[in-house]
């Protein structure tokens, strides 16, 4: 082989070694653990048919390329100018051309067939067991657990990792990222049906294993379900860029049995109760600005700073509103401020909450009050407006 | 010129190295960047340069349209001087026609915003179709129907009872400009414009028709009363748009059925505007410069052609905006 | 206004010009300014992406520079490039003296500087540039923008402004300018596809202004487009947008095809097999681009009515981008094959372009989509079509062509290097993406989980490799134009066929004053 024809089958190479890849891509993937080359089927019916439909497209498409790079290869080793060919002159076939235009058409109609059948599979939403409404906030979720008799069980998920570990200063742990406070929990073996909405800007809930992406919309719900067939931890993250933190919103989904969601929602419930219990009391300034200290740390710091000196928020730290009328305080943190990153608290966290992060920002940094907000003084405010 | 017949070879003339478009894009670039700053002073108040933001803004737009000025007397006075060719007459046609045809785009664009909004959103929201659960979880008591007096947000109470936070505050109108809810035919002021309008339209077409007789006075009598009537459509635009603000609550703020109407009513207005203007322009040349024969008015045509397509632009919006 | 005049001298000939090759010329050199410019984002991208952890930057500015990176790429790199070879060639492919409207022409060129420019200011301005991705969805874009949200749409109507004048221009050109004897089905294919891709840009230009003016209102004004608490809704702009952005990209990669189509031939010595289909199917790709905008919204919830008929239309387009690739490889059948640079770009071009058209058929199955979606699978798919699409294409155009614009010969042992280490560079950054994708990793994301490191590495060390083989193709050309060797050469290459190798190397200032025969 000449030293022309040497690069030429190199040329050939990168696409054959490319393709090659892909292929066993497809290969790994079949054994059951978490593949890092290729879709997961995941743990659900819908998941699995997904899976299938990708590896017969796939396929298909290597089969295809295949064929056409290999009549390229074909003709860039053999019908080259330095072999002293002479070009032919032939310039259409109407009978290639047509049969080029009609068999990938009927190959495409051969891959609608199964999408079709999976699509409106996927669109059937009838005799789910339970709802959950998902809510997507910058940059959390939201679960509420709608359809059980009694309390409304409903909390926030946000990201766990330590700030120390995203900024290098510690070692990454097992899921990096891809952990949370708390877990949204579902029984397995039971048709579960999402609707998804969100709080300010779109975002999209996506967890692989579960075999669901669906955009959570402000002022729309989606709806979407899952059937998870196996016990596990299921992890995904936010799908649609939704500022600053989308890396940062991830999902945990912990299916368990039936008997262990059952216990799992009693104690919710419990939880649910004794707050409701606590916003029937009064508390000391003390009691008030430790538990403030807590709620601040977790949902304002981010934009206040730890030392109330402000960042994508105002400063607190002998700001006009902390350190003004109680009324204006509670409306600026319940309501939020219209146009700008500081969200509606309100519905967010609850009355306890509020009543103690409003407390300790009028406590703390230097602001010194000495006033406090009763959860009572909270509820009036939001029923009085 | 017009013994050429366009087989004939003729020298495509290509101009001179030309100042215009340089200086043309200085206007546009002060008039955009003035009035970015005009916009962001406005929504996100920044303190400073709130007045030499308008100076900018101002200026650019002086400008850019004195650029234009020049620019259009050059290729006026290139066309009387003889310089144009057939073939370079048929680029300017072309080059109005599908100039028109993006301005249909941009049309297209709020049209179909508008019935995508008042087909599906509406009903989804109100709970038809896709809409169940949203309908009951987050606009409760949300009654969907067209021209849209009750904003969901009103529907649920208001802005601090809604589901969601930071979207602004969306007043209900109390009254619309749809036919159902004019008083009185003959009161109601769409019908008219639509009058008005189309009646522009055909005193062009006979502009058009004497001309080509080559009867000029009868061609400057036609184009000013055209040029009239659409300053009467502009004028009755404003006192439609004054009524709507000031004793119909209609306004840009009151929802989707205040949004769609003030873009598509205004973009229209402003497209009037324009066609009025080239029109304007055509007639005093006519009348002042004596321009055009009945064999060359490239600058009349294209501006009718205008004039024609902001008229039927008109008709969809009275059908689809003002009536349905 | 004297018969044969050369180019003025000194900047004023730049500023002022009215012809077609200096405003070809500097449309190109403006187009490979924003490649470095969005190749410089695109390098913080990757180095950020190199390993998991948060190492150079701030997750808003990251997103920041995923924004930016996609506009000046899309609407400062690509577009004004084939723009400009629009400008230098097709005057010179029908046989005409110039473009239809030589002065519009100039301002077409000179509002896109000053765009671009206020553009990258918003990285100065208070509260960041966009940061909410080249598709700003509202009201990520809208109530939660920052203030230079503003500036971002004015400069979209500026560059809208700019892409509608070119096209009319082009349209103008080529329904009005050919030679006699022209017909159009005589017209060279990237003639064909740059007609088309015109029509497509003053089809949806407008529409993407229209896009933005709602934005603005909604940002400024109190209306309720994008927001349902007012009765709107967030998707309608993801309608609109799509009703422009999936038109878009057949705007980027038709006149690659266009350019492709005249590679090929010349380099097997072979007419372009199956002419007439390439016309239509370069047609009924615009046709198509029109009715398939919601595959880019299957997870926003859509009926599944409409699901399904996107998914469909979608499929359809691989039939006649299928015929265009069997008339490629059709063409080198038994033809005379030769490698150089330009050609080696063009066979990258086919394969690389191929896989992204079988990346982007698995992306148009709407179930599989709803695994796909927003992942770095997509941003595999869209590369191997955009950068080994229209980039390699592209480039394989100024080698292509640079001989007959310059008048002298690059070097081609350094094109042949700059091809493989770009082809090697690519495949190792973009490649890679497909897996990570597939297992779970989104897109616009500034860190990310550690299972997806290893491939993340990969693809920042291709990156690298890729955007340093730039530095190359600079030197290269550069070096041609200061101290090539001259060719007086009508025909550089001896397959090349066209009226644009019947004048002299270098094409004179003025060509065609007179319209040559065609046969
Ligand atoms: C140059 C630009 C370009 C081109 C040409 C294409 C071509 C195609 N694209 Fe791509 N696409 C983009 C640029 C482009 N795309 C961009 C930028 C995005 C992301 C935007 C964003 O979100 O930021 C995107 C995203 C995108 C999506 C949305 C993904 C998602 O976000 O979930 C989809 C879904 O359908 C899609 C489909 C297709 C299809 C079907 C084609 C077809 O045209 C491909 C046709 C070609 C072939 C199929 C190969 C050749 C054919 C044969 C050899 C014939 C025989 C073959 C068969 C019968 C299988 N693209
Ligand atoms: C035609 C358009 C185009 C082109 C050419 C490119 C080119 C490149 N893109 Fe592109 N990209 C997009 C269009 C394009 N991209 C779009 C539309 C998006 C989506 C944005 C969004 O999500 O909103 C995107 C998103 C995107 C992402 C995902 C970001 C995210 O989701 O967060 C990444 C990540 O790897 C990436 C990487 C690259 C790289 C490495 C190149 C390389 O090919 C670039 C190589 C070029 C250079 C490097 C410049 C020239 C080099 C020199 C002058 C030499 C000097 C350089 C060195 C010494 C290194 N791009
Ligand atoms: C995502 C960012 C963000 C978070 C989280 C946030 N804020 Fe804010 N906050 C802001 C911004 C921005 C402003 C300034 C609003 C304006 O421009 O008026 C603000 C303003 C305020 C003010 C008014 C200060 C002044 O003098 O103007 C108070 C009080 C406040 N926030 C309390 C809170 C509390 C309590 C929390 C947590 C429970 C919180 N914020 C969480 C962004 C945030
Ligand atoms: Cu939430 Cu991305
Ligand atoms: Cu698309």
């Amino acid at each position: 082989m000449c030293f022309e024809a040497k690069r030429l089958y190199r040329l050939a190479l990168g696409p054959v070694l490319m393709l090659l890849a892909m292929v066993s891509a497809g290969a790994w993937a079949a054994d059951g653990e978490r593949s890092t080359v290729n879709m997961s089927p995941g743990v659900t019916e819908v998941g699995q048919t997904i899976f299938d439909l990708h590896m017969i497209i796939l396929w298909i498409c290597v089969i295809i390329g295949v064929l056409v790079f290999g009549v390229m290869f074909y003709s860039i080793i053999y019908h080259r100018k330095s072999r002293g060919v002479t070009p032919a002159t032939f310039h259409e076939s109407t009978t290639v051309e047509i049969a080029w235009t009609v068999v990938p058409f009927i190959i495409l109609i051969a891959m609608a067939v199964p999408a079709t059948k999976t699509l409106i599979d996927i669109y059937n939403f009838d005799d789910a067991e339970m709802d959950i409404m998902v809510t997507g906030y910058q940059w959390k979720w939201k679960y509420e657990y709608l359809n059980d008799a009694g309390e409304n069980v409903q909390f926030f998920s946000s990201l766990s990792t330590p700030q120390s570990e995203i900024l290098n200063a510690e070692a990454k742990g097992e899921h990096y990222l891809l952990e949370v406070d708390e877990p949204v929990v579902i029984p397995v073996n039971t048709k579960v049906r999402f609707l998804m909405t969100a709080n300010d800007v779109i975002h999209s809930w996506w967890v692989p294993e579960l075999a669901v992406k669906k955009d959570a919309i402000p002022g729309f719900i989606n709806e979407t379900w899952t059937l998870a067939t196996e016990e596990g931890i299921y992890r995904g993250q936010c799908a649609e860029l939704c500022g600053k933190d989308h890396g940062f919103m991830p999902i945990v989904v912990n299916v368990v049995s039936k008997e262990e969601y059952a216990e799992w929602l009693a104690g919710k419930q419990a939880e649910a109760a004794k707050i409701k219990e606590l916003m029937a009391q009064t508390f000391s300034l003390e009691e008030l600005v430790e538990r403030g200290k807590g709620v601040y740390e977790r949902s304002c710091l981010a934009c206040h700073g730890a030392n109330g000196e402000g960042g994508v928020g105002t400063a607190i730290a002998g700001s006009a509103i902390a350190n003004g009328d109680m009324q204006g305080h509670l409306d600026v943190v319940a309501n939020g401020v219209a146009g700008t990153a500081m969200q509606a608290f309100g519905g967010q966290l609850n009355d306890v909450d509020l009543a103690a992060v409003v407390t300790y920002q009028r406590n703390a940094f230097g602001n010194n009050m000495g006033d406090m907000a009763q959860p009572i003084d909270v509820y009036n405010f939001k029923n009085g407006q | 010129m017009s013994s050429q017949t366009s087989n004939e070879y003729e020298k495509y003339y290509v101009p001179e190295k030309s100042k215009l478009a340089v200086m043309a894009t200085i206007g546009l670039m002060l008039s955009v960047f003035g009035a970015g700053s005009i916009l962001n002073d406005m929504t996100f108040g920044e303190a400073e340069g709130g007045s030499s933001s308008w100076t900018i803004f101002l200026v650019g737009l002086f400008w850019f349209m004195a650029t234009l000025f020049v620019w259009f007397r050059t290729a006026i006075r290139e066309n009387m001087a003889g310089m144009n060719s057939v073939q370079l007459k048929r680029s300017y046609v072309l080059g109005m026609w599908w100039f028109i045809f993006s301005e249909v785009m941009f049309f297209a664009a709020f049209f179909g915003a508008l019935f995508y909004l008042r087909t599906l959103v509406g009903p989804w929201l109100a709970g038809e179709g896709e809409g169940g659960r949203m309908n009951h979880l987050l606009w409760d008591n949300f009654s969907y129907s067209w021209p849209m007096m009750e904003t969901p947000q009103e529907a649920v109470g208001g802005a601090a009872s809604q589901p969601m936070a930071n979207q602004g505050s969306f007043v209900s109108p109390h009254k619309s400009m749809a036919f159902k809810d004019a008083t009185a035919w003959w009161a109601w002021l769409p019908l008219w414009n639509t009058i008005i309008l189309l009646s522009s339209s055909v005193t062009v077409h006979f502009a058009h028709t004497a001309l080509l007789k080559s009867n000029k006075s009868k061609f400057n009598l036609w184009l000013g009363i055209s040029v009239a009537l659409g300053i009467i459509f502009v004028g009755l635009q404003a006192l439609e748009y004054y009524e709507a603000y000031a004793h119909y609550g209609l306004t840009l703020n009151s929802g989707i059925y205040g949004s769609t109407f003030f873009m598509l009513t205004g973009f229209h207005g402003f497209h009037v505007l324009m066609g009025m203007t080239m029109l304007l322009i055509q007639f005093l040349r006519s009348v002042f410069g004596g321009h055009f024969t009945a064999e060359d008015h490239f600058g009349f045509e294209a501006s009718s052609w205008y004039w024609h397509f902001v008229d039927v632009v008109w008709v969809l919006l009275f059908l689809f905006v003002y009536i349905l | 206004m004297g018969a044969h005049h050369g180019p003025a001298k000194g900047l004023g000939r730049w500023l002022f010009t009215t012809n077609h090759k200096d405003i070809g010329t500097m449309y190109l050199w403006f187009s490979f300014a924003m490649f470095i410019l969005g190749g410089a984002f695109a390098m913080i991208i990757r180095a950020e992406l190199f390993q998991p952890g948060m190492q150079l930057v701030e997750p808003g500015f990251f997103n920041q520079m995923t924004t930016m990176h996609g506009l000046v790429m899309v609407f400062g790199a690509i577009m004004p490039a084939f723009v400009g070879l629009a400008n230098w060639m097709i005057p010179m492919m029908i046989g005409a003296p110039d473009m239809a409207l030589p002065r519009m022409n100039n301002w077409s060129f000179w509002i896109l500087p000053p765009a671009f420019l206020i553009l990258a200011s918003t990285l100065l301005m208070e509260g960041g540039a966009p940061g909410f991705g080249w598709t700003f969805y509202a009201p990520l874009s809208t109530t939660y923008a920052p203030p230079s949200v503003t500036v971002f749409i004015f400069s979209i109507h500026v560059l809208g402004l700019s892409s509608i004048m070119g096209s009319i221009n082009i349209i103008a050109t080529v329904m009005n300018m050919r030679a006699p004897g022209m017909t159009y089905m005589k017209m060279p294919l990237f003639v064909w596809t740059w007609l088309i891709t015109a029509f497509l840009l003053v089809a949806v230009m407008p529409v993407l202004a229209g896009c933005v003016t709602m934005m603005l209102m909604d940002i400024h004004f109190g209306t309720s487009f994008f927001s349902a608490a007012g009765g709107g809704d967030p998707v309608l702009f993801q309608h609109v947008f799509w009703f422009f952005g999936h038109p878009e990209v057949y705007i980027i990669i038709l006149p690659a095809f266009g350019v492709v189509s005249q590679i090929i031939p010349a380099f097997s010595r072979k007419p372009l097999f199956g002419y007439d289909s390439m016309v239509y199917a370069t047609a009924s790709i615009a046709f198509l681009s029109f009715i398939v905008w919601a595959h880019h919204m299957y997870t926003v919830g859509m009926p599944v009515a409409g699901e399904l008929y996107f998914m469909y239309a979608t499929m359809l387009i691989a039939v006649p981008t299928g015929v265009k690739v069997f008339n490629w490889v059709s063409t080198m059948w038994r033809g005379a094959m030769s490698f150089e640079t330009p050609m080696l770009f063009s066979l990258g071009f086919l394969v690389l372009f191929t896989i992204g058209g079988f990346t982007g058929l698995m992306l148009s199955i709407a179930p599989s989509d709803f695994q796909y979606h927003d992942s770095y699978f997509v941003v595999a798919h869209f590369h191997y079509v955009m950068v080994a699409g229209a980039v390699f294409s592209m480039t394989a155009a100024v080698y292509y062509w640079l001989p007959k614009w310059c008048g002298k010969m690059y070097n081609e042992t350094m094109g042949k290097t700059h091809f493989w280490i770009s082809f090697i560079g690519f495949n190792l950054t973009f490649f890679p993406q497909h897996f990570v994708g597939l297992a779970g990793m989104p897109r616009r994301i500034p860190d990310y989980a550690l299972q997806f490191a290893d491939f993340n590495m990969m693809s920042s060390v291709g990156a690298f490799i890729y955007g340093s083989s730039q530095i190359l193709f600079l030197y290269n050309v550069i070096a041609t134009i200061v101290s090539g060797k001259p060719t007086s050469e009508e025909k550089t290459w001896d397959g090349a066929e066209g009226l644009e190798w019947t004048v002299p190397t270098p094409a004179p200032y003025h060509t065609f004053e007179t319209p040559p025969a065609v046969r």
